[in-house]
């Protein structure tokens, strides 16, 4: 498909026909905690931003809510749970870094494996919305997306691509949804489209390998399993579920039925779950087959690094985006697991 | 040039490792990212070489000694010595299995401040974390346009909110200390943290309260990390019966917060641990400030001052002041 030209002057003009169709969502600066970044809806005559490294939270929660009401039952005499109305207005997700667009392309595969373990909460939220990517031209230094099997500029799970050219916009549309959004505008000349790829080229030249995964492959389940290592990270390791609750690709949750005391209205609801936590895996019986601290922080990362590469070859469950780095409270740090897994 | 304080701190460690004295030093090495230091246990002497000490040792690792019973040395400013006194008076930890590297504190840094000063930019380098009170420390990094800074911050306009009020930087427990005492209130007036939840009505209260904590997203960190939270079972965590919903519902949301600072009522040092863990810039001490004062004034008890003392809401006394005791 042929690249198309932004001016960001011309942007508004852009985001106004584009809210014809769908809400627009972009990454604002929160008003209460300045250094943070949220995902919030764009107002009429607000300018999306181009500065911001990334989101504090991923946009995970557009398709898979922290709290999701799945069913309802309203009527005493007659308690059968029943489908929930739901928000079905279309959505737009601007600025995407493309760490997360994989992530979500990824979590696809997760949610929407075939057709029996086809997530209808998911699928429905996710047909209706169409997301536009914000290249990456100077990824931080907690990013290591390069080596996570994405990179700065990926287009995976984009239906179109932005790369910041200055006071313009290099928009690559990639699938039918994307084309459609881009074309009014301009086709871009061939300058920009080699000053687009050299800046991918830059980014990516800016990124030194910072992890080493070649033996993790090779090295068998129990052989990872029974490292040594993990009694050290489990030592400050405080077992709260940040690193899971910001990362893009942890999917875990736990389904709670909750009733009113007399019984007479109820719900099922689906909120995040993660590994970290002595419930999650605590059987009924009393057992809990992850009742001990380093067999929790072990599973986050062999659930990544080893699980989901035996089950999906070439695939890993970690797209580098660096949130858990830079957010775990103890400043446990993905990069040294994953080469420690690799050597230890 | 290696700091004062951390080079006390790593001979003081290499020589109880060294002479047996205990099985294990918990300290903290340098982070792998700026503006962060990461717990760290040293079990042998030549360990001792990754202790640091610096202007972000934020958590609190009375946590990491609580429950332990081999012999423990906790590296420990005065907020952190008081959560070790108030483990011992509690019998998370025996004080004969337990040495303290006191630390003279000059206050630690809100890592988010620093980036709020950035507008936002990713710090890539801190240089001089200097351990003079009024020093500065300079940071640089580039936003994601490529656009790159160099800022030099004041320590005092980047410190931590509990840091300007602390009332006890040195360590009220220590076998040694690794500096000269610093002066020993930061200089802030604490009661004056929690004046404005006096004055607001109940309704006001509820409303301040509902807007600090609706981006909790219950990841649990401020729990975690926080040496009063040891229960083996949370309450939160607890399944049968199922005290609290697992939503995030405010009624869900709130009903964990206002349990837990209950719970750490006339326990809490203010050694905010809570707010530099959280991932959501979430200001705890919003919700503790007027505990704490009650405790204080009510009382007269600041908490983990003596191991001995027993904390107000875990005693009864005839003579209680309030009517509906008696």
């Amino acid at each position: 498909m042929r690249h198309r030209i932004l001016s960001k002057d011309s942007l508004a003009g852009f985001l106004e026909e584009l809210r014809a169709e769908y809400t627009v969502f972009a990454p604002r600066q929160d008003t209460k905690v300045p250094s943070k970044t949220v995902w919030k809806e764009l107002q009429q005559d607000e300018v999306p931003d181009f500065r911001f490294v990334n989101t504090d939270m991923s946009p995970k929660h557009f398709m898979f809510p922290q709290s999701e009401c799945m069913l309802r039952y309203e009527d005493p005499a007659a308690p059968v749970l029943a489908p929930v109305e739901h928000d079905s207005r279309k959505r737009l997700l601007l600025n995407v870094r493309p760490c997360d667009a994989r992530a979500l392309a990824f979590m696809d595969t997760v949610f929407c494996q075939d057709q029996r373990t086809n997530d209808a909460y998911w699928q429905e939220k996710r047909n209706r919305t169409v997301m536009v990517g914000l290249a990456c031209n100077n990824p931080c230094p907690t990013c290591f997306c390069h080596q996570a099997n994405s990179g700065p500029h990926d287009e995976t799970g984009l239906d179109l691509l932005l790369v910041d050219l200055g006071n313009r916009l290099l928009a690559k549309p990639l699938t039918e949804a994307g084309k459609s959004m881009a074309a009014g505008l301009p086709d871009a000349e061939e300058e920009d489209i080699l000053r687009g790829k050299e800046l991918m080229q830059r980014a990516h030249e800016a990124m030194p390998p910072v992890i080493a995964t070649d033996n993790l492959e090779h090295r068998t389940l129990l052989e990872l399993y029974n490292l040594p290592y993990w009694k050290r990270v489990c030592e400050t390791c405080i077992n709260c579920g940040t690193c899971t609750f910001v990362c893009p690709t942890c999917h875990c949750f736990d389904i709670q039925d909750e009733t009113t005391p007399d019984g007479g209205k109820g719900r099922r609801v689906r909120n995040w779950d993660f590994c970290m936590a002595p419930l999650f895996t605590l059987h009924t019986s009393g057992h809990n087959p992850r009742g001990e601290k380093a067999a929790r922080v072990r599973q986050r990362f062999m659930h990544k690094y080893k699980y989901i590469p035996m089950r999906q070859p070439a695939e890993v469950g970690c797209v580098g985006c660096g949130r858990c780095v830079r957010l775990c409270p103890v400043n446990i740090d993905i990069r040294d697991v994953i080469n420690a897994m690799n050597q230890g | 040039m290696m700091h004062q304080r951390t080079q006390a701190i790593r001979a003081a460690a290499r020589k109880l490792l060294a002479q047996g004295r205990v099985d294990v030093v918990i300290g903290y090495t340098q982070g792998t990212i700026p503006l962060r230091a990461q717990p760290y246990l040293a079990y042998t002497p030549e360990e001792c070489d990754r202790l640091i000490w610096s202007s972000f040792c934020g958590g609190n690792l009375a946590t990491f000694a609580s429950g332990r019973t081999d012999r423990v040395a906790v590296v420990a400013q005065g907020c952190v010595s008081r959560n070790l006194n108030g483990l011992i008076h509690e019998k998370r930890l025996r004080r004969e299995n337990l040495y303290v590297i006191g630390v003279p504190c000059l206050g630690m840094l809100d890592q988010r401040k620093v980036e709020t000063k950035t507008a936002g930019r990713i710090v890539a380098t801190l240089e001089n974390d200097p351990e003079e009170d009024m020093g500065e420390i300079t940071v640089s990094g580039c936003d994601a346009a490529g656009e790159c800074f160099t800022e030099r911050l004041k320590r005092r306009d980047v410190k931590r909110d509990n840091c300007y009020t602390c009332m006890h930087r040195n360590p009220v427990i220590a076998d040694e200390m690794v500096a000269e005492p610093v002066t020993e209130t930061a200089g802030g007036d604490i009661n004056a943290v929690a004046a404005p939840w006096e004055r607001f009505d109940a309704e006001r209260r509820w409303a301040e309260f509902t807007k600090t904590f609706e981006d909790c997203i219950r990841c649990y960190a401020c729990r975690d990390i926080c040496p009063l939270c040891y229960c083996t079972t949370c309450f939160t965590d607890e399944s049968d019966p199922q005290w609290c919903g697992k939503t995030q519902d405010p009624a869900d949301v709130q009903t964990f917060h206002i349990l837990r600072a209950f719970h750490c009522a006339g326990r809490c040092t203010d050694c905010g641990a809570c707010e530099t863990a959280c991932p959501q810039g979430i200001r705890m001490r919003r919700l503790t400030s007027k505990l704490e004062k009650d405790v204080r004034t009510l009382w007269g008890h600041d908490p983990g001052m003596d191991s001995e003392a027993e904390p107000p809401l875990a005693t009864y006394r005839p003579d209680d002041p309030q009517e509906h005791f008696k």
